[in-house]
């Protein structure tokens, strides 16, 4: 569904809404991906198959997301889709394909230092979607 | 919450409810009007809840919201009753500044200021996912963590007196590379010796004005020259091993209910060790990154300036714990966004990138009133998503242009978000420092050229 930036003064805070896990997690990874590297358009040639393990939910969103800024470390991998996101409930498994580029033949700026634990807690709706806040330390 | 002011420099909030001790705040009216404007205050006292702190929950006068610990935190534990937390260190491990003084006069260098920019631009790799292009193997990795700088120095990257002028000669004993994840390793090997982006820079700066003219001269400074100072820490081998234990803490004692990033472990638990021992493999890692970043930048003003002198003045740490004695006894102090300030040893408070910046020493009063600190930088004030919205990017250059200061940015995007704009006004953090006598400026110093991420 959709995401959005919320005021904070040191760190980046945003706001995610999905209507199931699945898309829950490809916005808030959207919303990442904006803050590491903006606007800027990517050539989609280099595909990532990940698979997240965690105790809980909240764990599972945090490794998930804590990915990106994995592989931009060590394999200096930037992405701007996620393609076939699966979350099982039960085992607390994601499985997802990521695509994306070689960041070296891109600017741009900002430095993700982490994902915090800081109020991330997946909300439950009523009407059977979900929603969650997450602040970047940057 | 009670906030009572003590004098014109330091509030304290009593302690009331859990709170073990009272908390201390540094700061003048003015900087109080917008440290009341986030959570922070809050934060500084949850600290003082943490089990063994000792004195003061302290808060330096550039404090703002920061994750468990406020920026600009201090606090000091009991080696058998108290506490490490990740939180009270920051995902940045290590994260400090260092100022290396020189004898070019501002006269020389601005005949070639672009040209030497552009070429420390060029052999020091800084933005996002641009690592360093001679790739170490693990082996040597483990060494710098074990070492710090004293690994620079064995490989011809350092002088025997640079490590005499960086905090704990610039590698803490009892790091074991084996507490470090395989996960963190990866992401720190392909960025030793990098900037890395976000608020991290590197500047050339005129040395202004000389206010200590005796301590001036110990450190090396003299009106009318340049100086380099650089800024920036663990990358992203410390973010993981913060991030990797205060999963581990979680899992092993859980959290505190009155905020769940203020997890932490006894420090004479197993995993408090590991940590700490994990912590100072990234703290090594950040002395040594710092100095080989030095080493390039030696380079560089060889070429320009083949017979120009040069001196490190210090390089100081802002975001980690360690073990000090204070007032007779050991502890472990937190220093969270906070530099160590002992009496007579140089300090190095850094502005933002159109702002002064500082060289101080320690003063008399801060080892009675904070454990022998003091502040770390301006503080933000401003929001990023706040910066793009109510700050111009070309209003921004035209000042930088107008201050005189040459720029050389990874992306217009940082210039918004890092303007000087978005920070605390420098003069009243420096103020509130000396008056309250933790640390007194020896030399006022101006930017000439930014480099940022």
């Amino acid at each position: 569904m959709t995401y959005e930036f919320l005021e904070h003064t040191a760190d980046v805070m945003f706001e995610a809404k999905g209507k199931d896990l699945n898309e829950l997690f490809v916005e808030c990874s959207k919303a990442l991906n904006e803050t590491i590297h903006g606007d800027v358009k990517l050539v989609e040639q280099v595909k990532k198959e990940i698979k997240v393990e965690a105790k809980d939910l909240d764990g599972l969103l945090y490794k998930f997301l804590e990915e990106f800024l994995f592989l931009l470390d060590s394999e200096n991998l930037i992405f701007d889709k996620i393609e076939d996101l699966k979350v099982d409930e039960e085992s607390l498994i994601l499985k997802a394909t990521l695509v994306g580029d070689n960041a070296e033949k891109y600017h741009f700026t900002n430095d993700v230092k982490a994902i915090t634990f800081n109020n991330l807690k997946i909300a439950d709706d009523d009407n059977g979607s979900y929603s969650v806040r997450v602040v970047l330390d940057v | 919450m009670e906030i009572n002011k003590i004098n014109d420099f330091m509030y304290e909030i009593p302690a009331t409810g859990d709170m073990n001790v009272p908390a201390r705040i540094f700061a003048s009216e003015k900087l109080m009007e917008s440290i009341k404007e986030d959570d922070c205050l809050k934060q500084v006292a949850n600290v003082a809840k943490l089990p063994g702190i000792i004195g003061h929950s302290i808060s330096m006068a550039d404090m703002h919201l920061g994750y468990g610990f406020p920026i600009g935190g201090v606090a000091a534990f009991d080696l058998e009753k108290g506490v490490v937390s990740p939180g009270g260190v920051g995902f940045d491990i290590n994260c400090g500044v260092r100022v290396l003084a020189t004898n070019i006069s501002v006269e020389d260098f601005m005949k070639v200021r672009k040209e030497v920019l552009h070429d420390i631009k060029r052999s020091v790799p800084s933005g996002v996912g641009r690592g360093n292009k001679e790739k170490i193997n693990l082996e040597e990795l483990d060494e710098i963590l074990r070492k710090g700088s004293m690994w620079a120095l064995e490989k011809g990257l350092a002088k025997k007196e640079d490590l005499e002028n960086t905090e704990e000669g610039g590698m803490i004993p009892g790091a074991n590379p084996e507490d470090v994840s395989q996960r963190a390793k990866a992401r720190g090997r392909p960025q030793v010796g990098t900037l890395g982006a976000g608020n991290h820079f590197l500047d050339i700066l005129e040395i202004k004005e000389v206010i200590d003219n005796k301590k001036a001269k110990e450190f090396g400074l003299e009106e009318g020259n340049i100086a380099i100072m650089i800024h920036c820490g663990s990358r992203g081998l410390g973010h993981q091993v913060a991030s990797d234990y205060i999963q581990l803490m979680e899992k092993e004692f859980g959290f505190p209910e009155y905020d769940r990033q203020l997890v932490h472990a006894p420090l004479n638990s197993e995993i408090g060790k590991k940590y700490f021992s994990a912590m100072n493999c990234a703290v090594n890692f950040a002395f040594c990154n710092r100095q080989i970043i030095m080493h390039k930048v030696r380079n560089v003003l060889e070429k320009f300036f083949p017979d120009n002198e040069n001196k490190l003045v210090y390089d100081v740490a802002h975001n980690i714990a360690k073990i000090e004695e204070h007032n007779g006894k050991k502890i472990c102090i937190h220093r969270k966004g906070a530099t160590r300030a002992f009496k007579g040893e140089p300090v190095i408070i850094p502005g933002s990138m159109g702002t002064p910046s500082y060289v101080l020493v320690g003063g008399s009063k801060s080892e009675e009133l904070s454990f022998g600190s003091t502040a770390h930088g301006a503080g933000r004030v401003m929001s990023r998503s706040a910066a793009h919205r109510d700050l111009s990017l070309d209003e921004i250059k035209d000042n930088l242009k107008k201050k005189d200061i040459e720029i050389e940015a990874g992306s217009k995007k940082g210039i918004v978000e890092e303007s000087p704009d978005v920070y605390k006004d420098i003069e009243e953090v420096i103020k509130v420092s000396s008056e309250a006598d933790l640390a007194k400026p020896v030399a006022k110093m101006i930017p000439l050229a930014v480099m940022i991420g």
